[in-house]
């Protein structure tokens, strides 16, 4: 017997059960299929604009920095803006994706922008979320041929543009979400949920931001006030 | 890894005397208990995602053949390997064979409980590969030779001069005159030395918090990004992961994903929480071009129908080593082996035999914080006491505990031990109960009404009447 038969036996032998079993095997397929959600927590259930204004405020909370701008016309302002206030020098590096290659990039002359995955040698990145999630300030990036996740780890900043109307009150959104852009295929390699910029609390427990991944965290969020939005579970 | 764990008794005297560890445990229960307070005080769902995450897990561990099935077919979909690993050693031989393959000299690795369980780094290191540990703490410990200390903060029983001491033995190359007073300027170096490590790695190796049956997923949670630079720059990344890690559907795992990382660190919601589905897609710019998941048994399957089929619902937050009075006391070395605290108690003996680990149920005060406190409802404090039991059942005890004295008598033979943890659990409880002062009579109590009938109450009355005797 191979190693995973004689696992899948021992498991077996030790529930007293059978694979054939057609009611458990019934309540396994039932539950795949229809992925029950479970307590969704009431802070999240909120109308759309007062999820774009938790998630901001529980980013806020996890030490990340969050702008708010009217249209995606005005991201490379932002961006230029935000790096002058912060000392950075105006370059950055950014995935292919369509919604950040159709920025008015040349708005911004002195900014010098690059695409592509990151070689470790970046100082700012740049890369569109896929969703938020209110409930905890969290951002939801895809890898993909036009997301590189080296970008979301590499360099010491990383900018985040997110639409407004991809925020969700709560992680079961954004799966649902998540299932129709796959449209119930592979999910993407990765998928990365942010909550904050990196910190490690290893020595004596003190939390320090920096460790690994970005030392800071902006999000720039784009449009506020669109009714109904993707965000509703229901 | 070396057992230590017959040594129980010998280990924890030592831990009391060292006065460094006892000044780190110090920062044990000054941070994760206010701060899981504070997490779960902010959300009014917490108890019933506690019943919810256990309810998931039951159902899970019932349907586990099944599920780990569903499981490989979406793996396997997503271009990725499966093996499976009956022990620890067809682990190491499955990953040093992958490792082979690769030809790979440098191994990076995310924080894995499972890797020390199976004691993987000797064994790809006495193959002549280059194994690094990427988390801090992690990081730290392996500079040090030494094994985890707890299971989230692997380097919890450390002070920063040690690490300082460290990093200057290890760190040759740098400048002798450099500025390490700060945990900041230690943190910026161990990221300078690591970063260069991340970009040469052939294979990266992580562990995995849940195993998504419903997308073929691995889940890692981190807060430092080091599982994600471990498993993003290789060409190859390995999971290794046990057979209870696997959770239905994505909705099942941000169940548990909430009371989590509130019960471990008292976030809200840990900084990265990663999905990885197989190996980079075509076009995609980077990525591993080979996932490999390696599910490991070693004695889990065993566990399944048996009094101790609970524990396998744990979810490694730490909340119960967090809360215990005699981790506070003598810190996760003395346990001897990988696991320690309660958790630890309950899970050494039924991985490396009650022979070896029985001094470990019997660490217990019975005070029920560490039930009161798991995010999982995993009954620990009637867990140690099957254990003990069954030790009673193979007359592997001596004398006085086969006449039921059992924990009390481990620790009255063991005055220091015994005093550090009725004073400290004391102090810890008062402020846990806050002013009323509530809690801290109850659960005491709990503990000790147990042996009622023994003479362990009338022990501690006298050292109480005695002490404060000695006060008046
Ligand atoms: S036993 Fe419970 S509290 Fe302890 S680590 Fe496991 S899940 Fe957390």
């Amino acid at each position: 017997m191979s190693a995973r038969d004689q696992i899948l036996h021992a498991v077996r032998r030790s529930l007293n059960a059978h694979g054939a079993d057609s009611a458990r095997r019934k309540a396994v397929a039932h539950r795949l299929a229809r992925h029950p959600a479970g307590t969704i927590p009431e802070r999240g259930q909120v109308p759309h604009r007062d999820q774009v204004a938790l998630f901001r405020a529980m980013a806020k909370e996890v030490q990340a920095s969050v702008d708010v701008v009217e249209s995606t016309d005005d991201v490379p302002a932002a961006i230029a803006d935000y790096l002058r206030a912060q000392n950075l020098p105006q370059s950055l590096r950014r995935g292919g994706d369509e919604r950040l290659a159709a920025l008015p990039w040349d708005t911004q002359k002195t900014l010098e922008v690059t695409t592509g995955a990151s070689a470790g040698d970046d100082l700012v990145a740049l890369s569109r979320a896929f969703g938020g999630v209110a409930e905890t300030g969290t951002l939801v990036l895809l890898s993909g041929p036009d997301n590189p996740s080296t970008l979301n780890f590499l360099p010491e900043v990383h900018i985040v543009m997110i639409e407004a109307d991809d925020i969700a009150g709560d992680y079961e959104a954004v799966w649902n979400r998540l299932r129709e852009h796959t449209k119930g295929g592979v999910l993407p390699r990765t998928v990365n949920m942010i909550t904050g910029p990196s910190r490690s609390g290893d020595i004596e427990q003190t939390i320090l931001l920096g460790a690994h991944g970005p030392k800071q965290l902006h999000i720039i969020v784009v449009g506020t006030n669109r009714p109904g939005g993707k965000g509703s579970r229901r | 890894m070396e057992i230590r764990s017959p040594d129980f008794a010998k280990n924890s005297s030592r831990a009391l005397h060292d006065a460094q560890l006892q000044r780190a445990l110090g920062n044990v229960k000054l941070g994760f208990i206010a701060k899981r307070r504070k997490a779960i005080d902010k959300l009014p769902e917490f108890e019933r995602l506690r019943d919810e995450a256990r309810a998931i897990k039951e159902h899970t561990l019932k349907h586990l053949d099944l599920y780990l099935e569903a499981y490989e077919k979406k793996v396997l979909e997503a271009g990725g390997h499966v093996h499976w690993a009956a022990d620890a050693r067809d682990a190491r031989r499955i990953i040093l064979d992958i490792c082979r393959e690769a030809d790979a000299k440098t191994v990076t690795k995310g924080k894995s409980m499972i890797a020390e369980e199976v004691a993987l780094n000797p064994h790809l290191e006495q193959a002549g590969i280059d194994v690094v540990e990427t988390d801090l703490g992690e990081y730290i410990i392996q500079l040090r030779n030494e094994p985890p200390s707890h299971i989230i903060a692997p380097a919890v029983h450390l002070n920063k001069e040690q690490v300082e001491a460290d990093f200057r033995r290890c760190h040759t190359g740098l400048p002798d005159g450099r500025d390490l007073d700060e945990p900041v300027q230690l943190l910026g170096e161990a990221r300078a030395v690591l970063r260069q490590k991340y970009l040469d790695a052939d294979v990266g190796i992580t562990g995995a918090n849940f195993l998504v049956a419903e997308t073929g997923s691995s889940i890692i949670v981190t807060n430092e990004g080091n599982g994600d630079l471990t498993q993003i720059l290789p060409k190859v990344h390995i999971v290794i992961a046990s057979l209870e890690k696997i959770t239905p559907t994505l909705e099942d795992a941000s169940q548990i994903l909430r009371v989590l990382a509130r019960s471990a660190t008292g976030q809200e919601f840990s900084v990265y929480t990663t999905l990885s589905t197989g190996p980079k897609r075509p076009g995609d710019p980077d990525g591993p071009g080979d996932y490999h998941v390696v599910l490991l048994d070693n004695g889990r399957s065993a566990m399944l129908g048996t009094p101790f089929e609970d524990m396998l619902r744990c979810i490694r937050c730490g909340a119960c080593m967090n809360h215990c009075p005699v981790y506070h006391s003598v810190g996760g070395h003395a346990y001897g082996w990988v696991y320690g605290g309660p958790m630890g108690a309950v899970l050494t003996p039924t991985l490396i035999g009650i022979d070896k680990a029985g001094h470990l149920p019997n660490a217990s005060t019975f005070c029920g914080r560490c039930e009161a406190v798991c995010p999982m409802r995993i009954p620990l404090p009637k867990m140690m006491r099957h254990w003990r039991e069954r030790e009673f059942e193979r007359h592997l005890t001596p004398v006085v505990q086969r006449a039921g004295l059992g924990a009390w008598a481990f620790f009255a033979r063991r005055p220091r031990l015994y005093h550090a943890l009725t004073s400290m659990s004391a102090a810890v409880l008062r402020a846990m109960a806050g002013r009323k002062g509530r809690l801290a009579r109850l659960a005491l109590a709990r503990g000790w009404t147990r042996f009622r009938d023994l003479p362990a109450p009338q022990g501690r009355t006298f050292q109480a009447q005695w002490q404060s005797g000695k006060r008046a």
